[in-house]
C-alpha cells in the first residue's frame, strides 16, 4: 500500500526452473513448427490467389474472373450435389449398421465391425477401380444403369459411399453407445412405444453424432481426388480442377482459387463438426448407465440379414479389385496370373514406389506420433503461457479444416518460393514426411490429448515436489500409462500415409514417387490391372498393419498395463 | 533440521501475500507466521482462498505480491523443486503404473541415494504407514484409505521440512476419514514435522490441529487454537461457520443489555457498541439452559417449543420466546439425557435461561458479507 512496501510487495519474477525452460521451450517450437507447417503454407495459398502470373497484387480479378467462367463454377455445383447425394445415402446406410452394432444382439458383431473399417485401409481410388471392373466398358456389368457410363456422377457417388462410409459409421457408432439406459426405463416404465421412444430418445440422443457425420461425409467427397479423378471422366468436379489447373494447365492462380473456394465447406464442415461435439459431450452426465441391448428375435435377425448384406457389398468391391489385379487380360483371358505385381512392367520406378510408401508411412507415424505427443503433453501440462497456449491450441486443430489438396497446394507455394531457405527439402521425402503428418495432426493431436486429461493433473506438482525432473516422470509415468494410444496415433499416422493421394500429388519428386501416386498414373496410362495390383499391396499394407497392432496391442497390454487390473 | 538455532522464530513466515487472477483477488494481503513442528489447519468454504495459500507456499501457483521465508530462506521466487516441502492431494496423484514401493521410493531415486539405502528407507516408511507388505502391489489394487498413506509415505520419504495435505481426507468414506485423522495427527506428532492441512470440514480442523486458520473471501478471518476458535469466535463469520451457532438480530439498548424483539437480554459485553447500532447476538445452542435456573436468574425466559429434529446423541429444538410480533427463534441443542428427564415436546411452553457470560455480541455490519 505505501512505497516502503514495494520492494516486497511488487511483482517478481519467479526464477524459472529447468522444468519450466523445457516444458516452455517445448511450447515454442511446437508453435514454431505448426506455424511452418500449416500458418504460412495457407498464407501463401491466400496471398497467391489474389496476385497474377508475374506475382503482383490484383485484388479480386481471378476470383471474379472464376465465378464468371461457366466451366469451372459447373465444377462447384457438380461437387455439391455429388456430395449431397452420397450422403443422402451413406448416412442411412451407416445409421443402421450402427444401430445394428450397439442396439441389437445380432452374432458376429466384431467381424462386421472389422469388414466395415476395411476401406479405411484402402486409398480411395480402389472402390473406383472396382466399379471400373464391374461397370466400365468392358465391365461384366455393363449398362446395368440403363445405358448411363459408370464413368461421371454415377460412378462417383458408388466410390464415394464405399469409401466414407467407415468414418461415417465410426461418428454414429460413437454417439449410439453412449446412451444413457436410464432415459429408456423411464420411457419404457411411462409405456412409451418402440417408435415414440425412438424419435424422441434414441434419436435426440444421437442428434449432434448425426450432424457431425453429415458434414464429415460432406466434405470428405467434396475434397476427395482419387474417385474423381479414376471414375469422373468428363465430370468435372473441384477437386480434379485443382488438378487441372495446376498440373495441367500450370496455373497456379487458378489453382490458388478453387483451392480457397475447396476450403469452404470443409472450414463449415470443421466449425460445425466442434459445435456438435461440444454439445455431445455435454448432452451426457457422468453418472449414466450404459444401455445394454436386449434379445429380440425378430428385430435381430433383421439386423443380422441388414449388415450381412452391406458387409457382402463391402467385401465384394475389395474382391473385384483384387481378383482384377490377378487376372491376365480383362475380359478376355481371365487366367490368373502375378504379372500385374511385376510392376516395372508399368511405371518406369515400379516397386521402388512402394518401398517409398513404406518408408514415407514409417517416417510419418514415427515423426508423427513423437511430435503429437510430446506436443500434446507440453501443451496440455505447462504452466503459465497461456496465451502462447491458446495460440497453438489452435494452430493445433487447423489441419482438420484442410483438405490435403489445399494443404499441397500450400506447400508448393511455399516450400518452392525462391526465397525460402527450406526450399531445398521440395519434391524429397522429407516433404512428403512432413506434409504427410500436418495433413493428419489435428486427429492425433486430439487422441493424445485426451489420453493426458485423463492423467491426474498434479502428477506435475507432485514430481516436482519430490525434486525429480519432468522429463524423468514423462518417461517412467506418462508415456508407459499413455502407450496404447501412443500405438492407435502410429497406426493412424500410417494407415493414413500409406493410402493418401490428394496431399502428396503436388509434392512428390522422380526420387520420391509413392505407391499411391503411381496408381494413379498407371490408371491414367489405362493399365487398370496394375493399378488395380497396386491398390491392392496398400490395402494389404495397412490391414497387416492393422493386425498386427491388434495382436501388439494384448501382448503389450499384458506387459505393460498390469497396473490395470484391481 | 533446526540449523540456524532461531528455534523461537517461525518456521515459515507468509507476509502481504496477494494473489490475482484477473480482477478476481483470490488472496488479500495474507500474513501467517508457523512455528516448527506445528500443525495447522486452513478451514474455510470452498473458494475461500485456502487452497491458493497452500500452492502458493509450494510455489505451485506463485504469488501476485509478497513473501514466503522458510526456515529463514526466502522462497518467494523459487519453483517447487528448489523448495523443501512433500505434498499429499485429494487425488492422491499416486502413479498407478508403479508399484507401491516404487511410489515411495520415487522422490529417493532422484537423489543420488544407493539402491540399498532406497530400499531401507521404502521399507522403513511402509511401515510407517502399516503397510510393509503391499510394496509389490499397484495403487489400484488398494483401498481408498490405503492409497492415501501411501501418498503419505511418498510425501515424506524425502524427510521433507513441511509437510503440505491438500483436503486428504475429503475422498474417503466417513468411518476411514475418522480413523485416519487420527492416523496422520499421531504420525505428525511422532515425526514433529511441521504441517500445514487445508480442509473445509470443521471436525477435521478441531480434531487435528493445533492451530486453525479461519479463512473467507481470501482473508484470514482468525487464528487460534481449536478451544479459542470455538469459545470466541472473533467474527461473525467464524461465529457461524465453525460448530452451530444462533445469529440473531439485535439492538444495543445501553451498557450491558441488547433488545432482542421484545426482550431485554443482559451480556457480559456490548463490544463497545454506542446505544441504538443494530448488533448481532450470537451463542451456541448447547449454551441454552434448561436445568437449574435460579429464580432472578439472568436471561430467565419462557418459550414455547416448536420441532424437535432427533440427533442420536442429542436433539435440536425450535424454540420461539415472546409473543406476536415481538417474538424471537432460536435454536437449542438438549443432550439425550435431559430429553429424558424433563421430556420437553413441541407445543409445550420451557423455562430456559441464557446465560450472559455465553452470549457474544458484534457489530451488524461486520455481518454484512
Amino acid at each position: 500500500m505505501s512505497a516502503a512496501a514495494a520492494p516486497a510487495g511488487g511483482r517478481r519474477w519467479a526464477r524459472p526452473s529447468l522444468d519450466a525452460v523445457v516444458m516452455g521451450g517445448g511450447v515454442v517450437l511446437l508453435g514454431a513448427a505448426l506455424v511452418l507447417g500449416i500458418a504460412l503454407p495457407l498464407g501463401y495459398l491466400l496471398a497467391k490467389s489474389f496476385q497474377n502470373q508475374d506475382g503482383q497484387f490484383i485484388g479480386l480479378a481471378n476470383y471474379i474472373r472464376y465465378v464468371t467462367t461457366p466451366a469451372l463454377f459447373l465444377s462447384a455445383w457438380n461437387s455439391v450435389w455429388v456430395a449431397a447425394v452420397a450422403t443422402l445415402i451413406v448416412i442411412p446406410l451407416a445409421f443402421v449398421y450402427a444401430y445394428a452394432l450397439t442396439r441389437s444382439c445380432m452374432p458376429f458383431k466384431g467381424l462386421f465391425t472389422a469388414i466395415a473399417l476395411v476401406p479405411i485401409l484402402a486409398p480411395s481410388l480402389l472402390p473406383a477401380i472396382s466399379l471400373i471392373y464391374l461397370f466400365g466398358n468392358q465391365g461384366m456389368l455393363k449398362g446395368a444403369f440403363g445405358g448411363q457410363p459408370i464413368y461421371g456422377p454415377i460412378g462417383i457417388v458408388i466410390a464415394q459411399v464405399f469409401y466414407c462410409f467407415p468414418h461415417a459409421l465410426m461418428i454414429l457408432v460413437t454417439a449410439l453407445a453412449t446412451a444413457d439406459g436410464r432415459l429408456y426405463e423411464a420411457a419404457t416404465a411411462l409405456r412409451a412405444s418402440r417408435t415414440r421412444i425412438f424419435f424422441t430418445v434414441t434419436l435426440p440422443g444421437v442428434r449432434y453424432g448425426l450432424i457431425s457425420a453429415i458434414f464429415v461425409v460432406f466434405t470428405l467427397v467434396v475434397t476427395d481426388f482419387g474417385i474423381a479423378k479414376v471414375i469422373g471422366g468428363q465430370f468435372n468436379v473441384l477437386a480434379t480442377d485443382v488438378y487441372k489447373q495446376v498440373v495441367g494447365q500450370q496455373n497456379f492462380q487458378m489453382g490458388a482459387v478453387v483451392g480457397m473456394v475447396l476450403l469452404i465447406p470443409a472450414v463449415l464442415a470443421f466449425v460445425a463438426d466442434r459445435h456438435a461435439q461440444r454439445r455431445q459431450s455435454a448432452a451426457l452426465s457422468a453418472r449414466a448407465v450404459p444401455l445394454v441391448p436386449q434379445p429380440e428375435a425378430g428385430f435381430d435377425r433383421a439386423m443380422l440379414a441388414f449388415c450381412a448384406a452391406v458387409a457382402a457389398l463391402l467385401v465384394g468391391i475389395v474382391a473385384v479389385a483384387a481378383w482384377g489385379s490377378l487376372i491376365r487380360y480383362w475380359p478376355y483371358n481371365l487366367s490368373l496370373t502375378l504379372a500385374n505385381y511385376d510392376f516395372e512392367r508399368f511405371d518406369a520406378r515400379g516397386w521402388e514406389t512402394y518401398r517409398n510408401s513404406l518408408v514415407m508411412a514409417t517416417g510419418a507415424a514415427t515423426l508423427g506420433t513423437a511430435v503429437v505427443f510430446v506436443g500434446a503433453y507440453f501443451l496440455e501440462r505447462t504452466p503459465g503461457l497461456g496465451l502462447l497456449r491458446a495460440a497453438v491450441r489452435l494452430i493445433a486443430m487447423l489441419p482438420l479444416a484442410v483438405p490435403g489438396l489445399v494443404l499441397g497446394l500450400g506447400y508448393i507455394f511455399f516450400f518452392n518460393a525462391k526465397a525460402n531457405p527450406l526450399n531445398v527439402i521440395y519434391a524429397t521425402m522429407t516433404i512428403l514426411v512432413i506434409n504427410t503428418v500436418v495433413h493428419f495432426y489435428t486427429v492425433c493431436h486430439l487422441t493424445a490429448l485426451t489420453a493426458i486429461k485423463q492423467l491426474d493433473p498434479e502428477f506435475e506438482a507432485v514430481s516436482a515436489s519430490l525434486k525429480v525432473p519432468i522429463v524423468r516422470t514423462f518417461v517412467r509415468v506418462t508415456v508407459p500409462i499413455c502407450l496404447p494410444t501412443i500405438l492407435d496415433i502410429f497406426v493412424y499416422m500410417f494407415v493414413n500415409a500409406m493410402t493418401t493421394v490428394s496431399a502428396v500429388i503436388f509434392l512428390y519428386g522422380a526420387e520420391s514417387k509413392v505407391a499411391s501416386i503411381s496408381v494413379v498414373h498407371m490408371d491414367e496410362a489405362g493399365q487398370t490391372s496394375a493399378a488395380a495390383a497396386m491398390a491392392m499391396l496398400i490395402l494389404v499394407t495397412s490391414a497387416g498393419v492393422k493386425l498386427l497392432h491388434v495382436a501388439a496391442s494384448s501382448t503389450i497390454e499384458r506387459l505393460t498395463q498390469a497396473w490395470r487390473r484391481r | 533440521m533446526a540449523s540456524n538455532g532461531t528455534a523461537g522464530g517461525p518456521y515459515l513466515a507468509v507476509r502481504r501475500l496477494t494473489k490475482s487472477f484477473g480482477a478476481f483477488q483470490a488472496l488479500k494481503e495474507v500474513s501467517l507466521e508457523v512455528r516448527r513442528g506445528e500443525f495447522v489447519c486452513f478451514l474455510g468454504p470452498s473458494g475461500c482462498g485456502k487452497t491458493t495459500l497452500l500452492r502458493a507456499i509450494a510455489g505451485l501457483d506463485p504469488q501476485s505480491s509478497g513473501t514466503i521465508e522458510q526456515d529463514g530462506r526466502d522462497v518467494s521466487n523459487l519453483p517447487p523443486g528448489q523448495r523443501d516441502f512433500g505434498i499429499v492431494f485429494q487425488s492422491y496423484a499416486l502413479f498407478p503404473n508403479l508399484t507401491i514401493a516404487a511410489n515411495v521410493g520415487y522422490g529417493l531415486a532422484s537423489r543420488g541415494q544407493g539402491r540399498e539405502a532406497i530400499a531401507a528407507r521404502v521399507t522403513e516408511l511402509l511401515a510407517l504407514v502399516g503397510l510393509s507388505d503391499q510394496g509389490a502391489k499397484y495403487p489400484a489394487q488398494l483401498s481408498g484409505g490405503q492409497q492415501q498413506r501411501v501418498a503419505l509415505a511418498r510425501a515424506l520419504a524425502p524427510s521433507p521440512g513441511l509437510l503440505l495435505l491438500d483436503e486428504p481426507l475429503s475422498a474417503l468414506d466417513a468411518l476411514v476419514r475418522v480413523h485416519l485423522r487420527r492416523e496422520i495427527k499421531a504420525l505428525q506428532r511422532r515425526l514433529g514435522v511441521t504441517t500445514i492441512m487445508v480442509t473445509h470440514d470443521q471436525e477435521e480442523a478441531l480434531t487435528m490441529a493445533d492451530r486453525i486458520v479461519v479463512m473467507d473471501h481470501g482473508v484470514i478471518e482468525q487464528v487460534g487454537s481449536p478451544v479459542e476458535i470455538y469459545r470466541n469466535p472473533r467474527t461473525p463469520f467464524v461465529a457461524d461457520f465453525v460448530g452451530r451457532m444462533n445469529l440473531l438480530e439485535a439492538k444495543v439498548a445501553g451498557s450491558g443489555r441488547v433488545e432482542l424483539g421484545a426482550l431485554s437480554i443482559a451480556v457480559a459485553d456490548t463490544a463497545g457498541l454506542s446505544p441504538g447500532t443494530g448488533a448481532l447476538l450470537c451463542f451456541r445452542p448447547e449454551d441454552v439452559q434448561v436445568r437449574g435456573i435460579e429464580t432472578g436468574a439472568a436471561n430467565a425466559l419462557e418459550v414455547l417449543i416448536g420441532d424437535i429434529e432427533f440427533h442420536g446423541a442429542y436433539c435440536r429444538a425450535a424454540l420461539s420466546a415472546g409473543q406476536g410480533a415481538g417474538a424471537v427463534g432460536l435454536v437449542a441443542e438438549f443432550s439425550i439425557n435431559l430429553m429424558r428427564d424433563l421430556a420437553p415436546e413441541t407445543g409445550k411452553r420451557l423455562r430456559i435461561a441464557l446465560p450472559p457470560e455465553r452470549l457474544r455480541v458484534f457489530a451488524r455490519d461486520s455481518a454484512g458479507r
